[in-house]
């Protein structure tokens, strides 16, 4: 047994240190965020150019990655510099599908950073559960029409292409369509989040679309894409929990009250102490969710949500904790903590949260 | 033990139920539910129809003007006032000043400063926090020197709520450096207005301001608003943070945010079931009921004991420390109940005329902005750790 990464790892997220370090500034960030992008499209390209995109995928469809520890180790990197470009929402599960069903081209074109392709699954009425969309496809004279409404599609302003789950006329089974950014019939209603990003309400009204792979039969193909999302923002929450970790390790090392560090006093060294315990714990749920990504599905998906329920709870309350032990500094918009503890605690709302999870593994 | 309301607190409950019912705008009760900062024309508005009857001082003994309520009448204003979404009553000068001007203040001051307090005439707020002194409030730098007729401040206070809309300021600052830092602080009052003070405002996490940072350079202050003696100004800002005993609980919020999420859990959908049948779900809501059950009857045998004469003491620290956390745990499950709208930062809705598109339902649409900015009442007018320490002190006496 073995718990230390690859050098191939190593190089790869010490590659992302320096780019976080070098090139990505708060600041920039959070006027991306502010962005009907909710992103800078430099930055994605800088990204892409590195290859950090490339290190989601098998060398088989162009990468040169793809496992779940591949996955983790960009993704806790990028959790650590609070990246925002959505690696995750435009690129990891689509491009995942894309493969999948053949196309290619295009995952090359989403390899390269030149296409971004959103993924639009959720629904009002069904929220976290994607598995029973309403959105409507039909066919007709050989091409086929959606109609029905997502929200929340993350990142989807500016997107080359959506794809877009739905059930069709002749099979409830899912069925998976992409339909092309300028398609007719497409509204959407951009708005901002409150991690710093942006989202769309997607309205289809008879919206041509490309099917995806066969009619009725995509179900496990978006749970293993679902997966390799899911793990990959169980990582980046990895990431911005160490962050917090070091900012609140530091700042009690260094306020002074009562003639002496905080840091002195037991009642904050235990529940400090109690955090970095929880945060431990939380790392051997992804590093467990990383080795069984490409697990037979139930051992899979276990392991999937196994993590998103820890990291769901074990985040929130890392949020929150970190910002009482910072006291009102911590509640500020200048000091970057309360920007790492909007994100931690909004990854608890994608993917299915910790009481979907929870369930889910009781469940299983 | 008799554990029931009276038949006269009965009455009153509905003589201030029908009072909000009639007086209370219902714009302005629908953005303080939706956690919508109050705008400062709207406060004022709402200072002024309680003016108008006489309840703007509720808190306020009747030698002075106040309502002549006992605390269970109190508990019952609060209660139905947040209840019917009123605006809260700006505790800085009503709540926090009035109590130490009565106790503490020569009689031209509470000649001149309460009634400017209750016709609109002053804003008040606080100078207490420094930089480099929060929990450790004692250990304030901002100094006043004595010169002549005058004191001259300098130095910086932060986390003045509501700052920017306020004409004066209450201070803690230093007047001797030569002994124990609790001996030699003296509470003043300030006119922003002088010259030499600079007031910036602090950006919260969620966007918002309402919180400042005040400077003073040699800003010169007349010594006749000194309150009380030279140096006694630790006893008075204690006196003030003690006395704020009836409503720290925030019951009457948390109840309100009770309702409000049980209404929510019956429209908000999972896998097309309505959120009230998740059972993980329905155990986190019983959960918060019954701790503010709990918390209910803690806050009432509190207040039973203050009406006995018994003076507000540690147990304001214990009421604070459970209702702030209750409070925080209402718009933890709030987010948690809208599911993915939680992530969408939609304040524009709340614009008047905003005809537009809606994410989450729109008396929703600031939750999760609520939910960070309020983790603030864990941290504000004395962190719950400090409330621990006066417990563990006062209390447990270790």
């Amino acid at each position: 047994m073995d718990f230390q990464p690859t050098e191939e790892r190593r190089m790869l997220a010490d590659m992302v240190a320096k780019f976080v370090q070098n090139d990505y500034p708060m600041k920039a960030r959070l006027d991306a965020g502010a962005t009907d992008l909710g992103y800078s499209p430099r930055a994605y390209m800088q990204m892409a150019e590195l290859g950090l995109i490339g290190a989601m995928f098998d060398e088989d469809i162009g990468g040169f990655g793809g496992a779940g520890f591949d996955i983790a180790t960009l993704f806790t990197e990028l959790g650590k510099g609070l990246v925002n470009e959505p690696l995750s929402d435009t690129a990891l599960a689509s491009g995942f599908i894309l493969a999948k069903t053949g196309h290619l081209g295009l995952v090359e074109q989403i390899i390269s950073g030149k296409e971004r392709v959103a993924l639009a699954l959720i629904e009002n009425g069904a929220d976290y559960d994607w598995t029973m969309p309403e959105t409507l496809a039909t066919l007709l004279d050989g091409a086929w029409q959606l109609t029905g409404s997502k929200t929340s599609v993350k990142f989807a302003y500016g997107v080359d292409a959506v794809i877009v789950s739905a059930r069709t006329s002749t099979s409830d089974g899912i069925s998976l369509f992409l339909i092309n950014a300028s398609a007719t019939g497409m509204a959407q209603h951009q708005f901002q989040t409150v991690d710093g990003g942006s989202a769309c309400d997607i309205e289809l009204n008879r919206t041509p679309a490309i099917l995806l792979g066969l009619e009725g039969c995509s179900y496990e193909t978006l749970d293993a894409a679902a997966a390799r999302s899911t793990l990959a923002i169980c990582a980046e929450a990895l990431g911005i929990m160490d962050s917090i970790k070091t900012m609140t390790v530091d700042y009690l090392r260094t306020r002074q009250q009562f003639g002496t560090v905080l840091g002195k006093f037991q009642a904050l060294q235990h529940r400090t102490a109690q955090m970095l315990l929880e945060i431990e714990q939380a790392k051997s749920a992804v590093t467990n969710a990383a080795k069984d990504l490409d697990a037979p599905t139930d051992e899979r998906n276990r392991a999937i949500s196994a993590a998103k329920y820890s990291i769901g709870r074990i985040g929130c309350y890392v949020a929150e904790e970190a910002i009482q032990l910072h006291g009102g500094i911590g509640m500020t918009w200048e000091y970057d903590l309360g920007h790492f503890a909007k994100r931690l605690v909004m990854i608890d709302h994608e993917w299915g949260d910790q009481d979907h999870h929870l369930m889910r593994y009781a469940q299983s | 033990m008799d554990l029931n309301f009276t038949a006269k607190d009965l009455a009153f409950r509905k003589e201030v139920i029908d009072f909000l019912k009639e007086e209370l705008p219902k714009d302005v009760a629908t953005l303080v539910k939706a956690d919508i900062a109050v705008s400062k024309e709207d406060t004022e508005f709402w200072h002024m129809t309680l003016h108008k009857r006489g309840w703007l001082t509720y808190s306020w003994p009747a030698a002075f003007g106040g309502a002549g309520w006992d605390p269970v009448q109190q508990f019952i204003f609060e209660e139905e006032c947040a209840a019917a979404g009123a605006p809260r009553i700006l505790p800085f000068g009503l709540k926090m000043l009035a109590p130490v001007l009565m106790t503490f203040g020569s009689k031209e001051q509470q000649d001149h400063w309460l009634p400017r307090m209750c016709d609109g005439s002053d804003w008040w707020c606080q100078g207490y926090s420094e930089p480099g002194s929060g929990s450790d409030l004692a250990s304030l730098k901002t100094t006043a020197v004595k010169d002549g007729d005058d004191y001259i401040i300098n130095g910086q206070k932060t986390w003045t709520t509501l700052g920017q809309h306020a004409n004066m300021i209450f201070c803690l600052v230093r007047t001797d450096g030569t002994c124990k830092p609790q001996a030699g602080i003296s509470f003043i009052l300030v006119d922003l207005a002088t010259q030499g003070i600079d007031m910036r405002p602090i950006r919260t996490l969620e966007g918002g301001h309402e919180v400042n940072e005040v400077f003073f350079t040699d800003v010169r202050v007349p010594a006749s608003n000194l309150v009380g003696e030279e140096n006694k100004g630790w006893t008075y800002a204690k006196y003030l943070l003690a006395h704020e005993r009836n409503g720290i609980a925030n019951v009457g919020i948390s109840n309100q945010k009770l309702s409000r999420l049980k209404r929510l859990s019956l429209t908000q959908k999972r896998s097309g079931k309505p959120l009230a049948e998740d059972p993980l779900f329905a155990v986190r809501l019983a959960r918060l009921e019954i701790e503010l059950r709990n918390l209910e009857t803690t806050n009432l045998r509190v207040l039973d004991g203050f009406s006995k004469g018994a003076g507000p003491g540690p147990e304001s620290s214990m009421l604070k420390i459970i209702g702030s956390e209750l409070e925080q745990n209402f718009d933890d499950l709030t987010r948690r109940a809208l599911g993915r709208h939680a992530q969408a930062h939609t304040p524009e809705v709340f614009e008047p005329g905003y005809n537009g598109p809606q994410v989450a339902p729109k008396n929703m649409a600031n939750q999760s902005a609520a939910y960070f900015n309020k983790r603030k009442v864990s941290i504000y007018g004395g962190s719950n750790e400090i409330q621990k320490n006066i417990i563990t002190k006062m209390i447990l006496e270790l």
